[in-house]
């Protein structure tokens, strides 16, 4: 077994290096000149000061309420642009969106900051450099179509694109028109074999279940790819077995994430035989904070090696966006080398063991 | 070894032991018995592209050894201490019988006698085989053709597996897919979700036997695995509702196994004499605790409609839940008291249709639905229906059920739909030359023979060889 402990000074230093980036985003957010109208409108109503009072995390979960995801669906995109970024053109990125409006965040840089990072979480012999790439996932209004390329460009990598409509798939799984999801499936999965079978493809980002359904039309190893970055739906600790033994053969490199439009990505440690394939996320902390609260008392977060409802907030100078409770629940883990916070694992749909939910292909 | 017995996923024989594990419980004390490992649907559809490994397996063996391996799988079926799991537990013939009473609410007389029909069908593979071929000397499936009556023969097998999705409510069942290894396919099998101990064991009574494990595919899975093994064997049976069956009635690949409709008709030339049938019928309609797809679920007849129903009221509105080792139960419990409570739910709501009458409830001492030695009965119900118009005509629930409506005979066979087995106590030659020439009626009895009965040698629902196997015509130089 490796050491993979934390020593409780990196633990400490991680702390305040967080405590520093909330006093940091907070004051940038909440200060006329660089802060965006929403927010310092926000302040106003609130009839405080988050600029004086926020002086650390702990302070920004006792004050601030949870973000509503209505004021992303509901508001024009121009009431979160700082106002240090005013007059420039920004990308909008969306995310949910099946039916109605989807929610909304703007940005210009941070994916190219997040993706960056990551890139130097995988390793070159399962991502050679001056190679090529596939993305076989949903590209459209999301975050996710230009990070991908991004990160294949700082690896000196291009990136081939098939474009995967997860509101379709959704909406045709509500409706239990299978036969339906089945043939768009097939139709993107089709696409891919071709790419695979006319072009050098060393690397690919895909969700899980087109992973499956891609190795049973082609062998992924002889087909020449050598690593997945997976990420979307939930992976529970006997499908990530069943990918790494029986889909990747245990020969191709498996990076699952965890990570969405608002928050950037969330990597994984790398499995150890002790983990039994239960897959540990760590946000990009101080840029974004995941903690797992008790979904009755928010306030509360859950012991080590419990389940509860996942709880987001996102801290760069392009958003700012606390304790957003996402729609998912996971088990809290600790801190674990090289990550000096806590994680989050296994990942599902919140109140996924009560209810159906529809995740598609996505 | 543990103390809970673990019952992994079977590949190709192999255990494989999964990361998501369901306990199976009493129904009464709500203690798990075993862990059962549960696998994602791509493990089956990975292990379904090569089921001609297994077939493989079976392919060194003739059919006549295959046969006689059958019988020995019979009686370690029927008398073996066999594996159970593979963490060193054992199950012996009793401990097998308490166990599936357990989780199937059903009595240990009922299990035996469900025991008794399986050993019969392994130990009687030749005859069923013989049935199902029509004689066919068994050596032209060892051959892939042959000379026969005068012919060449030749047949191929549809598929390299027979896929089954099993219930959790009727072990019997499982003797329907017995002959697919004497014929040489592989068996790849979803178990229900309470019941693994009929599959399971009847595997290692056939791997005890000598049969290659290779044969033998156990996948707990969930909905997407089941519909892997319906979309990718190539020939598969399917057991459930009418909900469930209706989306494969148009393939011809899935055999379906849904409620039978089975029905007792009476011409009007032994009419007068119905009071000679009452026993027959009511034991047609609650034999097996009322499970079976061949109980009669409606009595249709020319006159005296409610006096009957009134009979059979009277016979079977008076039985109770008993212990579930008394040798003398005659109804089962339910293992998921939702579905007794939909059942009665159901019946209760189609009542207040003007037009019927629960004659049972005439001689039942209290509800239908009751608690009893800590689980949930559903007692004996005979509705007189007025008209085959009404909604509990022609019903089908997982009880002791039965309509009872009057028909003239001269429009019987246009009332009756589809049914499994049809018995027809009649002796008009008219009568009997129109029930033969139907084409709604999968098993037809003439004359007073209970609904129960079947014919090993005689399919009555679907010929496994048909589906399994397709002659070709052949020539040889």
């Amino acid at each position: 077994m490796s050491d993979l402990s934390v020593s409780q000074d990196a633990m400490n230093q991680a702390s305040e290096q967080l405590d520093a980036r909330v006093r940091e985003i907070v004051q940038w957010h909440f200060s006329p000149e660089t802060g965006s109208p929403f927010w310092l409108d926000w302040a106003k109503k609130a009839g405080w000061d988050p600029a004086k009072e926020v002086q650390s995390f702990a302070d920004l979960i006792a004050k601030f309420p949870h973000f509503q995801d209505e004021w992303l669906r509901d508001l024009q995109p121009e009431v979160w642009v700082p106002n240090a970024f005013k007059g420039q053109p920004f990308n909008i990125f969306e995310t949910g969106g099946t039916t109605g409006m989807p929610k909304q965040r703007i940005g210009w840089n941070d994916y190219k900051v997040d993706y960056s990072e990551f890139s130097d979480k995988i390793s070159d012999e399962h991502f050679p450099k001056n190679d090529y790439w596939l993305m076989m996932g949903p590209t459209g209004p999301r975050r996710l179509r230009l990070a991908i390329e991004h990160l294949a460009n700082v690896r000196d990598c291009s990136c081939y694109f098939i474009d995967l409509d997860p509101r379709f798939v959704k909406k045709v799984i509500k409706n239990k028109q299978f036969d339906v999801a089945r043939s768009y499936m097939d139709h993107v999965v089709d696409q891919a074999v071709t790419i695979f079978k006319n072009r050098k493809v060393s690397a690919l980002f895909t969700t899980p279940k087109l992973l499956e359904a891609l190795s049973e039309r082609i062998d992924l190893w002889k087909a020449g790819l050598r690593g997945v970055f997976c990420g979307g739906t939930t992976m529970d600790p006997q499908y990530v077995r069943f990918l790494t033994e029986e889909v990747l053969e245990g020969k191709i490199g498996f990076y699952p994430t965890y990570g969405n439009t608002l928050m950037g990505l969330a990597a994984s440690v790398p499995l150890q035989p002790e983990d039994n394939f239960s897959i540990t996320y760590y946000s990009p902390q101080p840029r974004a904070v995941l903690r797992v609260v008790d979904p009755k008392n928010t306030t509360e977060v859950r012991g080590y090696n419990e389940w509860g409802r996942v709880e987001l907030t996102t801290l760069t100078k392009e958003f700012f966006m606390p304790r957003f409770l996402e729609r998912d629940e996971a088990i809290r883990r600790a801190p674990r080398a090289p990550y000096a916070w806590d994680g989050v694992a296994e990942v599902r749909p919140f109140g996924a063991m009560e209810k159906k939910i529809v995740e598609g292909v996505y | 070894m543990k103390d809970l017995p673990h019952i992994p996923c079977l590949r190709q024989g192999v255990p494989y032991v999964s990361l998501n594990q369901n306990d199976v419980t009493d129904y009464q004390k709500h203690e798990p018995l075993a862990t059962v490992s549960q696998v994602n649907a791509g493990v089956v559809k990975r292990d379904l592209r090569k089921t001609g490994e297994a077939r493989a397996a079976l392919k060194k063996f003739t059919v006549d050894q295959l046969i006689d391996i059958s019988a020995k799988a019979g009686e370690n079926f029927l008398n073996g201490t066999l594996p159970l799991g593979d963490q060193g537990h054992t199950q012996t013939p009793d401990e097998y019988v308490a166990t599936l009473s357990s989780t199937s609410g059903l009595p240990y007389v009922m299990v035996r006698r469900n025991m008794a029909k399986i050993h019969h069908a392994l130990t009687n593979m030749r005859t069923i085989l013989t049935g199902l071929t029509r004689g066919l000397d068994l050596g032209i499936i060892d051959q892939g053709f042959g000379e026969q009556f005068g012919t060449r023969i030749s047949f191929f097998p549809t598929t390299e597996a027979l896929g089954l999705i099993m219930p959790s409510n009727s072990p019997a069942v499982n003797s329907l897919w017995l002959p697919s290894i004497a014929l040489k396919i592989p068996v790849i099998i979803k178990p229900g979700r309470e019941e693994p101990w009929t599959p399971y064991r009847l595997i290692q009574s056939f791997i005890e036997a000598g049969c290659p494990k290779e044969a033998f595919g156990f996948y707990p899975t969930d909905h997407e695995g089941s519909g892997a093994i319906l979309q990718q064997c190539g020939r598969a049976l399917i057991f459930g509702d009418k909900n469930t069956t209706d989306q494969y009635a148009n393939n011809p690949g899935i055999q379906i196994h849904g409620p039978g409709f089975s029905k007792i008709l009476i011409g009007e030339d032994q009419i007068e004499h119905w009071q000679d049938h009452i026993d027959l019928i009511a034991s047609s309609i609650a034999e097996n605790g009322g499970r079976s797809c061949i109980n009669a679920s409606a009595v249709v007849v020319p006159r005296y409609g409610k006096e009957i129903a009134d009979a059979l009221g009277k016979v079977l509105g008076p039985l109770k839940p008993s212990a579930v080792d008394d040798e003398g139960a005659r109804l089962s419990g339910f293992a998921n008291p939702k579905m007794a409570e939909y059942i009665d739910g159901t019946i209760e709501d189609d009542l207040k249709t003007p037009g019927a009458e629960d004659v049972t409830g005439r001689y039942r001492d209290g509800d239908r639905k009751i608690e009893s030695n800590g689980g949930t009965y559903l007692r004996p119900t005979v509705v007189y229906c007025e008209s085959i118009d009404h909604p509990l005509y022609n019903r089908e629930f997982l009880c002791p059920y039965a309509s009872v409506v009057e028909v003239p005979q001269s429009e019987m066979l246009n009332s009756i739909g589809p049914s499994l087995v049809v018995s027809a106590i009649t002796k008009d030659p008219e009568f009997t030359e129109d029930l033969l020439s139907s084409s709604l009626i999968e098993r037809l009895n003439l004359g007073p023979i209970t609904t129960m009965k079947v014919s090993w040698d005689q399919p009555h629902e679907g010929n496994m060889f048909e589906f399994l196997y397709k002659r070709r015509s052949i020539e040889r130089a």
